[in-house]
């Protein structure tokens, strides 16, 4: 659709219409914007400006660093988010790794097992394990405390598979005729035909992992200590509970970090998100969602 | 793997024959079955994934009927048949919390449902692309911030040192007590979920529309429709098979509501307002010890659950739709 394309058909809009429709718009924008530029400008100001205005800033009159810098400075927050960092990246690898060649072994007809499998792993949609025995599972396998029981257990979305598998079927039929004329081996069709093909595939699900990777706090708090947290965990105990919304946090000590600390950690857990998302973007608009949402 | 390499270089070395009929039928068959093979060895470390982390978990459900001591193991404690359920059913505090569920859930359906819908018509009616593309992208972000920052974000902007607030006092108006209020908690969580949500959620619609054929406006067009009409007779008639799947697997997931969402608030507002079964089995065991019971009200959760996304499935086919599972 071109810019602007109002059909020939359709009547001139009423003014009243247009500006209802401008009102609605704007604050969508707004209510979507102001809660991070609350945190941002709060971020940035000082500590006494933040709290002669009663705990936060729409707009910094004299913007600081400072809260950002005493983050860096190492503790707590810096060890968080290298942890963070690394699950996010090590886990991505390994969950796109495993759904890859699931998802393609299940796009391919005639796979030994493949119906079973396929019907095992979507029975899994329709019932999830549960948190007891999974906590238990971990437990048993002797996971606790390992940062590999922030990633075995997520290992693969039945979701993201889903979609993987879609795009491998629509892929035709005859660039795998093709391949297999050539004399490519399975793998060899994986690696040069197929994965070249599915960037925006491999793209798209590899972002929701990494996303999922980076936004998760609740494995941490059930099988980590403290001192191996990564940083969303350390958001939930230092800012949310800080704040008084749980007493988590009271014992360790950090409690009373200046309100301006608090923000600044937020802003770091956001803006990686808001670092991939336009490429998120950019992928959504190629349908590669829509066209899975609908199957 | 000696025969596989063998068998590979002999595909090789024998290509011209493969335009052979006969001869191609051959060699495809020898191909199937390593294809085969290694297409199962592929699809082994997902496999293994599944087995361990999700059925392996699943069979632990068996300590619901124990009563777990984690000294003796899963396999050692001893056997209590249904005391577990019975225990639950006789808990007041389980009944709370089912309630609570049940009661956000349908807070959800009510006032969450109908936003994303709304929005989506009124992005789909946007003619100005540039416009409608910048505003679903700044819809869409917020279901990619984890619910730990959400929460932080409604403190900052509704708490009682918040910006509402905070307006308010210049104004001098009183002010407003939400968070960490338990009678607010419901509303609250909903207006979160609007928040997060409701612009991803516009996608399936926008989707749906997209759909419409173009020459059906036109027509009702030329025959007179103004646009309520049109919207009447057109859009709605074309999307109401969306709706009515989405409202009915909403309806088979009435037992889900955002457990991390309700976890990390929970403390602030007490159980009364804020229990809801997923977090009723998170604090009874992992935080209470109280495994075989924990899992009994999982287990119960997990049951009911499937039973009923698996009947919202039927009713969505009964009624002409194509449901999740084919």
């Amino acid at each position: 659709m071109s810019a602007s394309a109002r059909p020939a058909w359709m009547e001139k809009p009423r003014p009243t219409t247009q500006a209802a429709k401008a009102v609605a718009l704007v604050v969508v924008v707004l209510l979507v914007c102001v809660p991070f530029l609350v945190i941002l400008s709060t971020s940035l100001a000082s500590p006494k400006e933040v709290v002669d205005n009663g705990g936060w800033v729409l707009w910094p009159t004299e913007p600081t660093t400072q809260a950002y810098r005493d983050i860096f400075e190492g503790g707590i927050v810096t060890h968080a988010l290298g942890v963070s960092a690394g699950v996010t990246v090590v886990g991505t690898l390994f969950s796109l790794f495993c759904t890859v060649t699931l998802a393609y072994a299940l796009s391919r007809p005639g796979v030994f097992g493949g119906r079973p499998v396929l019907l095992l792993v979507l029975f899994t949609f329709l019932f999830p394990p549960g948190i007891i025995p999974s906590f238990l599972l971990v437990k048993e396998l002797g996971l606790l405390d390992s940062y590999g029981s922030l990633i075995f257990p997520v290992l693969i979305n039945v979701f993201n598979l889903v979609v993987m598998r879609g795009f491998f079927q629509s892929i035709p039929e005859e660039l795998y005729e093709a391949a297999r004329l050539d004399g490519a081996g399975d793998w060899r069709v994986l690696w040069s035909v197929v994965l070249p093909l599915s960037k925006a595939a491999l793209a798209v699900v590899g972002l929701f992992y990494a996303v999922a990777y980076w936004n998760s706090w609740f494995y941490a708090s059930l099988y980590l200590e403290s001192d191996h947290w990564p940083l969303q965990q350390v958001l939930r105990t230092y800012v949310v509970a800080g704040s008084g919304l749980t007493d988590a946090a009271t014992s360790e000590g950090t409690v009373n970090a200046p309100q301006t600390v608090q923000m600044a950690v937020l802003v770091i857990a956001t803006v990686p998100i808001l670092l991939i998302y336009p490429f998120l973007q950019k992928y959504f608009t190629k349908g590669v969602l829509t066209g899975a949402i609908k199957s | 793997m000696a025969a596989v390499v063998r068998e590979r270089t002999g595909t090789e070395a024998v290509t011209p024959s493969r335009h052979h009929p006969n001869g191609a039928r051959t060699k495809r068959k020898g191909f199937q079955s390593r294809r085969s093979r290694t297409l199962f060895l592929l699809m082994l470390p997902g496999l293994g994934y599944f087995l361990v982390f999700h059925y392996g978990a699943l069979a632990g459900n068996v300590i619901a009927f124990k009563d777990y001591v984690p000294f003796d193991g899963i396999w050692g404690s001893p056997w209590v048949g249904l005391g577990n359920f019975q225990r639950m059913f006789q808990d007041a505090e389980f009944w709370d919390a089912v309630l609570n569920t049940l009661w956000i859930a349908v807070l959800q359906i009510v006032f969450y449902f109908p936003v994303p819908l709304a929005l989506a018509l009124l992005l789909h009616t946007l003619t100005w692309s540039t416009v409608r593309r910048f505003v679903q992208s700044v819809a869409y972000l917020p279901h990619f911030i984890s619910w730990v920052i959400v929460v932080a974000l409604f403190q900052q902007v509704l708490g009682d040192t918040g910006m509402l607030n905070g307006y308010l006092g210049d104004a001098g108006l009183s002010t407003v007590d939400i968070i960490g209020n338990p009678d607010a908690f419901k509303p609250l969580t909903v207006a979160q979920v609007i928040w997060k949500d409701a612009g991803w959620g516009t996608i399936i619609f926008l989707a749906a529309l997209s759909q419409v054929d173009e020459q059906q406006y036109e027509a009702a067009a030329i025959d007179g429709a103004g646009p309520w009409r049109r919207f009447w007779h057109v859009t709605l008639p074309a999307i109401r098979p969306v709706i009515v799947l989405l409202l009915i697997m909403r309806l088979g997931d009435i037992l889900s509501v955002g457990f991390e969402q309700m976890l990390l608030q929970r403390d602030a507002v007490g159980p009364e307002a804020a229990e809801i079964i997923d977090t009723f089995v998170y604090y009874q065991g992992i935080v209470g010890g109280d495994y075989g019971f924990a899992a009994a009200a999982g287990l119960f959760k997990g049951v009911i659950g499937a039973l009923l996304v698996y009947a919202a499935n039927k009713v969505a086919h009964r009624l002409g739709e194509q449901g999740v599972y084919k």
